[in-house]
């Protein structure tokens, strides 16, 4: 049993007393009760548990807190500031992306990470970033459709795909 | 083979019953039109802070059949509080199929508000309240319909008569608009808030007269899920987010052969573990469908009780258990083609003289489909409160009452004692029908005396789902020296669990097509024992049965050497002795001339690419499908572009109808390419993601849909879209290729998405 410290959505959470090899997606989950991550296969074969560790796509499923202690977490309680959300969550919402919604956390976590590294990603970028979130009730065409629109309005702003405080500090 | 049938917990049985309560309205419900002279509509009082509360209730059969009474009973109800609020009650479970948002729409456009003022709310689960609740047969919106119209329109007419009565005008020349009533000649008008309680002492309207289709304001428009904010924003609305206080994690492990039991577990180790509370066996109820025998372990935490599990050893007692293995059955399916079928499901004329006759061109083929599972993106789980003799249930259960009887009959309590919180499920497609999951949580929760969360692994839920079951149809049909259908045969060598019917989703199901197109026909079944567990998988029966069934009218197209879209209309054309409730080939010829003429039938488009078509009808929806694909010489697919026409009534909600149909064309065609489930002396492979492919956004095709609107009694589109496509795509393969494939999935032979 060890403890940790972690930040997760800038804010800090102090874990006690857990198995170094609790993936990160049970802390968040059991211990911390932010439970937008999902659970779906825990082999990082489906993508529900997408999470961002220093802003890049992680399946929290199959990552141990000991190897994510001291990394910057964002999870989708995180991606919006407040109420004004990410304009992937509007672009999502807009285009009436969910059918049961169970992958959608991961889905948006995985395209919030695609937009970060690359702000204008065509359909073919898409299709590759997004290749490991599954979604079983096929809501593929508006997932798609729903980055597009997000890509689309950068391309028109030049590029520019964050809110200002939510941009990324690596790069 | 199978488990012997007084150890089989009946599952079939079970199963049917289920299914029969689900199906229980699908003849169209004309009687319901010729009800609405009745008051069955309820002021409810005592609501605080004043306003009006609607109740509506409707004596109908099935709640009689529910309740075993015959009074009314209310099935949901809308409020309007004097600040203008309006929450309108959603009262089926939400399983990803947008009922949560489609029949709240329902209310709000008789009622005549605002679609942005209206708060949508899960009912409670209460059969004396609601009536059934449930989510299966994509019987949501057909048997609301009716019901939810009615009380938007009655509720109208109350605020439309408090209004008149203020005004001193007649109800005859107010309108209602935007959640207001308005006296266009003076000018006046009052929001509902206002008129509320004014509303809340009038009578409700024996009689109202519903709006004609062509005045709907909200209904055929897109609307977003109503839920779609806190999804995006990962808010703990599914079943699997809920945590009761003083919460325990628990884990149940049961035999990888099903029906086996615990001999021996080394339960004192496990209990000495880090983070384990307690770990136990449980005996089952003898209902597969409820409890299974198995070891709880009990834990601090999910990855505790997970890490324990892994530390088990167990001895099973297999005697009972499944012990089927599916080369096996494939071989001894393949003798029983060749003979007489066991049971005729339906039969006119002599199949065998019109095959035999030397004028006529015979085909026989025989295709086979592999078991698939369930696999919604939620891993089953439950969570359970037990204290004082009652429990509390946390569940994305479609079939919520279902599950508060089962657990009062496991826990031996009165039912008023179990009280179900229903929450939004990460999918169903008919594996949430079944309460497994719940049953082994309250019985945990009972037996530890407190609250506890149980968690199935992504393996767990392979392993235990009751399988949309495989199959094998013998086909054989003739075609005339003019080319017309004259011999259709579909002999299906199926699966039984008691030796005398077939599973659940193994049993042909007639509708009127194409079996009363020609003068010949048979659909019959040859049945093979089976111990591993099936059960309802969206559009049971028909998922399968569409495929080989078009399929093999493709072939016979082909015999005769026409177009099968030519070929496919004229068979429709052809239906004669229309099934009650069955097809309507009026509506079912309209939809394929329509997905045809989209989709550019006829085109030619070269070497390798080819169009398909397809129709089928199932749940009530008229759906009819054409693929465009590619394949090469290596067997490399492309799956271009779907076009959809989709008869299913008029169109509540636009957009989650469209993505009904997108989500069916992605389900089916991932199903179609690469899911099987084998089994090996009852033990299910493969159990995860890795090895059973789902569909990628990479192979999405683009999806184009269209709906033919009419006054018909609308149906939901949970199921229907998904039947046609995977004849339509292998139809188009062999139009492309002039290879017909006759396997489920096509990767079984050799095909690949490219």
């Amino acid at each position: 049993m060890a403890n940790y410290s972690l930040t997760i959505n800038n804010r800090r959470y102090d874990v006690a007393n857990v198995e170094p090899d609790t993936p990160i997606l049970w802390i968040l989950r059991d211990t911390l009760g932010l439970v937008g991550t999902k659970y779906g296969c825990g082999i990082a074969e489906c993508g529900a548990c997408t999470i961002h560790l220093n802003d890049s796509p992680a399946r929290a499923c199959s990552l141990p807190i000991s190897a994510v202690s001291g990394m910057r977490i964002t999870t989708i309680e995180g991606l919006s500031d407040g109420d004004v959300l990410h304009p992937l969550q509007q672009s999502w919402i807009d285009n009436d992306v969910p059918q049961c919604g169970y992958c959608q956390a991961g889905q948006i976590m995985a395209a919030a990470a695609l937009l970060n590294r690359n702000p204008t990603p065509t359909d073919e970028e898409i299709d590759t970033a997004m290749e490991g979130n599954l979604c079983r009730c096929g809501t593929y065409h508006r997932i798609r459709q729903s980055i597009r629109d997000v890509a689309n309005a950068n391309r028109k702003k030049g590029g520019k795909s964050w809110p200002d405080h939510l941009t990324p500090m690596e790069d | 083979m199978a488990r012997p049938p007084d150890t089989d917990g009946g599952l079939t049985a079970y199963l049917d019953a289920l299914v029969g309560e689900i199906t229980a309205g699908r003849q169209p419900p004309a009687t319901s039109v010729a009800k609405l002279g009745r008051r069955d509509f309820i002021k409810l009082s005592g609501l605080a802070g004043g306003g009006l509360v609607l109740g509506f209730s409707l004596k109908t059969p099935t709640a009689r059949a529910t309740t075993g009474k015959n009074e009314l009973v209310f099935n949901a109800y809308l409020q309007i509080t004097p600040a203008g609020d309006i929450v309108i009650m959603a009262p089926n479970p939400e399983i990803g199929q947008g009922v949560k948002t489609a029949l709240p729409m329902i209310v709000a456009e008789e009622l005549d508000v605002r679609w942005n003022d209206v708060r949508v709310m899960q009912s409670p689960i209460d059969a004396d309240a609601f009536g059934r609740q449930f989510a299966g047969g994509s019987r949501s919106i057909p048997d609301n319909w009716q019901i939810l119209r009615r009380a938007g329109a009655s509720a109208r007419a109350m605020l439309v008569a408090a209004a008149a009565a203020r005004w001193g005008k007649s109800a005859g020349e107010l309108e209602t608009m935007d959640s207001r009533v308005i006296h266009r000649t003076s000018g006046q008008s009052a929001g509902y808030g206002e008129l509320a309680e004014a509303a809340a002492r009038q009578s409700p309207p024996d009689n109202v007269r519903l709006k004609d289709r062509k005045d709907f304001r909200l209904l055929g428009r897109r609307i977003p899920g109503v839920d779609n904010r806190a999804i995006v924003t990962g808010q703990a609305l599914f079943g699997i987010d809920q945590s009761p206080n003083n919460l325990s994690y628990a884990v149940y492990h049961k035999c990888p052969s099903v029906g086996g039991k615990v001999v021996s577990a080394n339960l004192d180790h496990i209990k000495t573990l880090n983070g384990i509370q307690d770990a136990f066996i449980l005996e089952g109820n003898g209902n597969p469908g409820e409890l299974k025998p198995g070891i709880a372990i009990v834990a601090d935490s999910t990855w505790a009780a997970l890490k324990a599990r892994d530390a088990l050893q167990v001895q099973w007692d297999t005697s009972t258990a499944a012990a089927d293995d599916w080369d096996a059955l494939a071989a001894r399916a393949a003798e029983l083609s060749s003979k007489p079928p066991q049971q005729i499901v339906t039969e006119r004329g002599d199949v065998a003289q019109a095959v035999r006759d030397p004028s006529n061109k015979a085909r026989e083929s025989y295709y086979t489909h592999h078991f698939v599972a369930h696999a919604p993106m939620e891993p089953q789980n439950a969570a359970a409160w037990h204290s004082d003799g009652r429990i509390e249930i946390w569940s994305g259960t479609q079939t919520p009452g279902r599950a508060i009887s089962a657990v009062a009959a496991l826990l031996g309590i009165d039912s008023k004692n179990v009280h179900l919180h229903q929450l939004r499920a990460g999918g169903g497609f008919g594996r949430r029908l079944i309460n497994d999951p719940v049953c082994e949580a309250a019985a945990i929760a009972q037996r530890i005396g407190g609250s506890v969360k149980l968690q199935w692994t992504r393996e767990d839920d392979m392993a235990n789902d009751f399988f949309r079951v495989g199959g094998f149809h013998a086909m054989k049909g003739a075609v005339n020296s003019a080319g017309e259908l004259v011999a259709f045969e579909d002999h299906l060598i199926t699966f039984s669990e008691n030796g005398t019917d077939p599973v659940s989703g193994g049993a042909l199901r007639p509708a009127g097509y194409p079996e009363n197109a020609c003068a010949n026909s048979r659909l019959a079944h040859s049945m093979l024992p089976l111990g591993i567990q099936c059960g309802p998988w969206r559009a049971p029966g028909s998922n399968t049965t569409a495929w080989a069934q078009q399929s093999f009218l493709g072939e016979l197209a082909a015999a005769a050497g026409r177009d099968q879209l030519e070929f496919l209309i004229e068979t429709l054309q052809s239906i004669t002795s229309p099934v009650p409730g069955g097809v309507d080939k009026n509506r079912a010829i309209a939809t394929v001339k329509l997905a045809a003429s989209r989709a550019g039938w006829g085109r030619n488009e070269g070497k390798g690419r080819g169009m398909g078509v397809a129709f089928y009808y199932s749940h009530m929806g008229h759906v009819a499908q054409v693929a465009d694909i590619s394949v090469d010489a290596s067997k490399r697919l492309t799956v271009h572009k779907v076009t959809v026409a989709a008869d299913v009534g008029p169109i509540v909600n636009l957009s989650g109808a469209e993505a009904m149909i997108q989500g069916a064309v992605v389900d089916a065609l991932s199903t179609m390419a690469g899911q099987a489930i084998g089994f090996k002396s009852g033990v299910i492979s493969p159990l995860n993601f890795d090895q059973y492919p789902l569909l990628r956004i990479r192979h999405t095709p683009e999806v184009e849909v269209h709906f033919i609107e009419s006054d018909n009694e609308p149906t939901g589109l949970g199921e229907p879209g998904l039947p046609p496509l995977a004849p339509a795509v292998g139809n188009a393969i062999f139009a492309a290729s002039g290879i017909r494939p006759r396997t489920l999935p096509l990767s079984r032979e050799g095909y690949v998405l490219a």
